[in-house]
């Protein structure tokens, strides 16, 4: 395991990064932070300090906590969506790919007519109908995603349907329903892997734009898009929040991104793309 | 292209068109709770006669698919319903605010696909480990990069350190040629930055690909000289899986672009359909909603008619 972690760095560096991020979110109450809601007027907007490490907001709230905590929200937002979007559009992928058919052209057709949508906006017509809160950004961004996980899984599905050992549990009868979870969904492990990392990525930066937008989470919950949103009013008297919170977005989707990109070459040598 | 594949391909044009008209139509009738109560607003004293007179106005007593006839035919026909704020038709505030959207839109493709090329292109002949690495964290921090935190980034800068610059707004191209540049740069420069990561990134693999073909080693053998090799040989085959891609990523800025609008005070669709949602007036979001998304799939379908042409292979 060390050798395979000190052999691939790369992978290390982005899987290192990606957990710190993400046991920060997880532990934020148990890290000793500023209550995130905690309003001290006397201390608005000040920069960097040693009481506020990233300084405070417009309502005097301390900015690194209300940083971490905007990690969890948009965490828990995402990975709530994209699991969704996994769980039924991986499934969708693997029963075309496996039955294909009738029953695939019409349900691929039906995610073709999803995938049409531009995806900021086809989540912000889902927002439309149910009302902007930080779960309608969930189910919108699980919606969004649903088509593409489905196209992601079924190609690589419909190759391993092909092969001879699908053939052969099939021969010796075993069930549809042990082919598809116990041939096909193994063999098809590291491209969800490597997808579900990279959609993560693209899916924290929906939710921010969306929470920017004000669609998404809703004050006072701390939320990084929101922080942006809240931020750039006041960006002259002291641009901190703004940049801080940026950075921390930034950090979030690089991370998960390099991290998919990573995964890619060491868990399938072959997938090794000239990029 | 033989008639055939030109048969499928606007069959499945049609067939998405009408599928995302449905979704758009179905969209206003699943908001929860009473829309009918919500549309007559905070203002009127909602009563079952008020709301039965809306409901008739609206067509919302008849059928479902009778709902729908009324309305795609409508829309054939240009009518998208009228606004419930003003009662003017939607199309008229649509086509009002469209224009800023589309030229924020068109710049950043130019851009974007434009300096991909030579990007793209140069990454590929400068191949090594340093523009390997270099390639490798630039594309992915140029795609992670929020475009609306560049933008706000940028808006402080010009406030601060050019503050004559007038960087906010929009003025249409007509009135004031220079005007509506200037406050363009911006926004296009956040707003490309992605599709430009993206697509050099897509630009370099696909010389690499070209690279390594026989009608290369054909040209090197004749004597051709790097320049025109790489230029003109490789970059005229890399150009036909970009040109998809460009088209895939005009949804992306689109989407883009109704963010960006709102970071730098433009007020374009985005701007629109914001306000829409915050007023709860459907016919707007709706209208607003299906234009986009229709001048999405028309592009990707004329792309996929350009690429047609440029690769006879793909009709067959």
């Amino acid at each position: 395991m060390l050798t395979f972690l000190k052999r691939n760095k790369l992978f290390t560096f982005a899987l290192g990064f990606v957990i710190l991020q993400v046991l920060l979110a997880l532990f934020a109450p148990l890290l000793g932070l500023q209550d995130p809601y905690y309003q001290v007027m006397v201390q608005r907007m000040k920069g960097p300090n040693a009481l506020n490490w990233l300084g405070t907001d417009q309502l005097g709230r301390d900015v690194l906590a209300r940083i971490i905590h905007g990690y969890r929200t948009s965490l828990m937002t995402c990975v709530t969506a994209v699991t969704l979007a996994l769980v039924v559009g991986g499934t969708i992928g693997l029963l075309t790919a496996y039955y294909r058919g009738w029953f695939d052209r019409i349900v691929m057709r039906l995610m073709d007519i999803v995938f049409a949508f531009p995806i900021l906006l086809l989540a912000i017509g889902v927002i439309a109908v149910l009302g902007p809160n930080i779960w309608s950004a969930a189910i919108a961004i699980a919606i969004v995603y649903t088509p593409i996980f489905a196209r992601l899984l079924r190609g690589p599905a419909l190759v391993i349907c092909e092969s001879e050992y699908v053939m052969g549990a099939r021969a010796i009868g075993a069930s549809d329903f042990r082919i598809i979870f116990l041939h096909l969904l193994p063999n098809l492990v590291s491209v969800v892997l490597v997808q579900t990392s990279i959609l993560l990525s693209a899916a924290i930066l929906v939710e921010a734009s969306l929470s920017f937008l004000g669609l998404g989470a809703q004050p006072p919950t701390p939320s990084l898009g929101l922080m942006l949103s809240e931020g750039r009013n006041f960006l002259l008297l002291s641009p901190w929040p703004a940049v801080f919170a940026g950075f921390a977005i930034l950090f979030l989707s690089f991370g998960f991104n390099l991290l998919g990109d990573a995964l890619r070459d060491t868990l399938d040598p072959r997938l090794k793309t000239e990029n | 292209m033989t008639p055939r594949f030109l048969f499928s391909r606007r069959f499945d044009l049609a067939f998405v068109l009408f599928g995302v008209s449905i979704i758009v139509f179905l969209m206003i009738r699943m908001i929860p709770g009473d829309a009918v109560a919500i549309m007559l607003g905070a203002n009127t004293e909602i009563t079952p006669e008020r709301i039965a007179e809306l409901e008739a106005r609206l067509g919302l007593n008849l059928p479902v698919y009778q709902q729908y006839g009324y309305w795609i035919w409508g829309v054939l026909h240009g009518d998208f319903g009228t606004s419930i704020w003003t009662g003017r038709p939607v199309i008229g505030e649509i086509a009002a605010n469209i224009w800023p959207t589309l030229e924020l839109t068109f710049l950043s493709i130019l851009v974007g696909a434009g300096l991909s090329i030579p990007i793209g292109a140069f990454m590929a002949s400068a191949r090594g480990n340093v523009a390997e690495v270099i390639v490798r964290i630039g594309a992915i921090a140029g795609l992670t990069i929020p475009s609306f935190w560049l933008g706000i980034v940028a808006i402080f800068m010009v406030a601060k350190y050019a503050p004559g610059w007038s960087a906010l707004g929009y003025v249409p191209f007509t009135e004031d040629p220079l005007g509506n540049l200037s406050r363009m740069v911006l926004p296009v420069i956040a707003l490309s930055l992605p599709m430009l990561a993206n697509l050099s990134r897509l630009v370099r693999s696909a010389m690499l690909d070209a690279l390594g073909q026989d009608y290369i080693r054909t040209a090197k053998a004749k004597g051709a000289n790097k320049r025109r090799i790489v230029y003109k040989h490789a970059l005229r085959n890399a150009l036909i899986p970009f040109i998809t891609s460009v088209g895939v990523s005009a949804g992306y800025l689109l989407g883009g672009a109704i963010v960006i609008e709102q970071v730098f005070a433009i007020p374009g669709l985005g701007r629109l359909v914001l306000g829409a949602i915050s007023e709860r007036n459907y016919p707007l979001v709706q209208a607003t909603i299906l234009v986009l998304t229709g001048t999405f799939v028309i592009v990707n379908f004329l792309v996929d008619m350009l690429y047609a042409a440029i690769d006879p292979r793909v009709t067959r």
